[in-house]
């Protein structure tokens, strides 16, 4: 019994069908009490005040926005070697969650920031890299509506995942050198400093655990929605041809 | 049953309305997404059922 | 496949093809920013060196579209991918064309453009070397984009929007080394790193083009 076999449409929905209602109750539970202990148990901190208590978002929104699109990648390279068509569409669910991780980076980031740089903005290395994540995602979608032909879709957003997360990884480090050549600015080790604290860092844990949970849920919905929709468009073209 | 969020309390609850609204938006277009595709399906299956 | 790369650039020199447009945007480009920003000279002079490679970059970015629509149209691109040549090979001509056409023009002409915006007298050497290892990079990979859209009726606005994210990498650098020629410090790293980009785009992207293409064309 190897995990290909779940890569029959078939059998993905069985599987998923059952998996599907203990993901929801799991994921819910996690997040539920990860976010309620980080708000309403834990200190303020020394320097951020209350503001800290952002990291329980923030944190896990950014880490699952990167995860979503590596997800995306492993599929995408699934689909173009092995043509399992489960794991074409399971990247096309997955964008839009990683879209609105990346959103939510960004959004929380920059409220986060206001009050600790004095702006909304900064190009700081991190921020500048979430917004170009942004627009490989936007690029993403954008190709999968596009296209008519599921097929072709699939194996042009493929390639574009592949060439994007190349090109991703280089941005990253051009972006930080990009920044290096300019003054420092505000220094964005948030995250970094806050989970040495066992007192944030468990439920911070937590909360990624929910996340985590959350994606999971998601995308195994989000896949079953997009195998029913294929099945459609294909009964449609019969029953046009008929 | 609110902490004392200080000076920071706009800036921590709108940080959290900004996600919960994201998560729920999310979660509400995949559920309708899903329920809408799962009708066309049932009725599409159901129409060439009938029509042999 | 030289036959096929003076065709292509016999096609772009024609009227209506396209050839003037790159360089007449960069001017475009160019005279605006000042309107935009304010004619202060030293404002000026420290974005100059950034602003001619966003004008490039953009210059580039208008002409990709042809650089396989007309060939799908007519249906040689179809006859292209049976030929003998490889399709990879096709895929690299055609960059070749759009640089010699579109990247190749924009870098020699950039002093020019460098003397409105009050480039500073060091930045001109570096500039154009900065475009000239940069520009291949930017016709390689608006060719990728090119090859995935090309089945697309309307695929301009999608195709900027997949292409420009992956300009980024060379535009930080390419900028960088225009920037930093411009103040007199010291560019090897990031003219190295521009290069590097550059060679790897040029070999490596051609394949994933050709697969779009073939994908594409089914």
């Amino acid at each position: 019994m190897s995990i290909w076999e779940y890569a029959n449409p078939k059998k993905f929905m069985e599987t998923s069908g059952w998996l599907l209602p203990w993901a929801t109750i799991l994921s819910a539970a996690a997040l539920v009490v990860g976010l309620v202990w980080g708000f309403f148990f834990t200190p303020d901190d020394y320097k951020q005040g209350s503001t800290v208590k952002i990291i329980y978002i923030h944190v896990p929104a950014a880490m699952m926005a990167i995860n979503i699109w590596v997800m995306m990648l492993a599929a995408s390279l699934i689909w173009l070697i092995r043509r399992h068509h489960v794991s074409a569409l399971a990247a096309k669910a997955a964008a839009p969650i990683g879209v609105t991780m990346t959103l939510i980076a960004l959004f929380t980031g920059a409220i986060w920031g206001q009050p600790m740089w004095g702006t909304w903005w900064a190009w700081d290395p991190r921020l500048t890299s979430f917004l170009i994540l942004f627009l490989f995602y936007l690029g993403y979608i954008a190709l999968w509506e596009a296209i008519d032909n599921p097929d072709t879709a699939a194996d042009l957003t493929g390639v574009l995942c592949l060439v994007g997360s190349v090109f991703a990884v280089l941005s990253r480090y051009a972006v930080n050198f990009w920044n290096q050549g300019l003054h420092q600015g505000a220094s964005l080790s948030l995250d970094k400093e806050e989970n040495v604290s066992d007192v944030y860092y468990f439920p911070l844990l937590l909360c990624i655990a929910g996340f985590i949970g959350l994606f999971l849920t998601l995308v195994l919905l989000r896949t079953r929605t997009e195998i029913r929709a294929r099945r459609l468009k294909a009964l449609e073209a019969r029953e046009r041809m008929a | 049953m609110m902490p004392d969020l200080g000076k920071y309390e706009t800036t921590v609850l709108s940080a959290y309305g900004v996600t919960i609204l994201l998560l729920v938006a999310l979660v509400g277009l995949s559920l309708w997404r899903a329920r809408k595709v799962r009708r066309a399906l049932a009725a599409q299956e159901e129409r060439m059922a009938r029509n042999g | 496949m030289i036959a096929l790369l003076v065709r292509d650039l016999k096609l772009a020199i024609r009227a209506g093809g396209g050839f003037g447009l790159g360089l007449a945007f960069f001017l475009i480009v160019t005279v605006l920013v000042p309107f935009g920003v304010g004619p202060e000279g030293g404002t000026l002079a420290r974005i100059a060196p950034g602003i001619l490679w966003v004008g490039a970059l953009l210059a580039c970015l208008l002409s990709l579209d042809r650089i396989f629509a007309l060939d799908y149209e007519d249906g040689s691109l179809d006859l292209l991918a049976t030929a003998p040549i490889p399709l990879e090979g096709v895929v690299t001509m055609k960059a070749a064309a759009h640089w010699l056409t579109t990247g190749l023009p924009l870098t020699l002409a950039a002093p020019v453009f460098g003397v409105l915006l009050n480039l500073p007298e060091g930045g001109f050497g570096w500039l154009m070397l900065s475009l000239a290892l940069g520009t291949p990079a930017l016709s390689v990979i608006g060719t990728f984009g090119a090859a995935l859209t090309v089945g697309l009726k309307r695929g301009g606005l999608l195709m900027s929007l997949l292409v420009l994210p992956l300009y980024v990498p060379t535009l930080i650098f390419g900028a960088e080394v225009s920037r930093r020629g411009a103040e007199g410090m010291a560019t090897e790293t990031p003219l190295m790193l521009l290069a590097g980009i550059t060679a790897a785009a040029v070999a490596l992207l051609p394949f994933a083009s050709a697969a779009a293409i073939r994908v594409n064309l089914r």
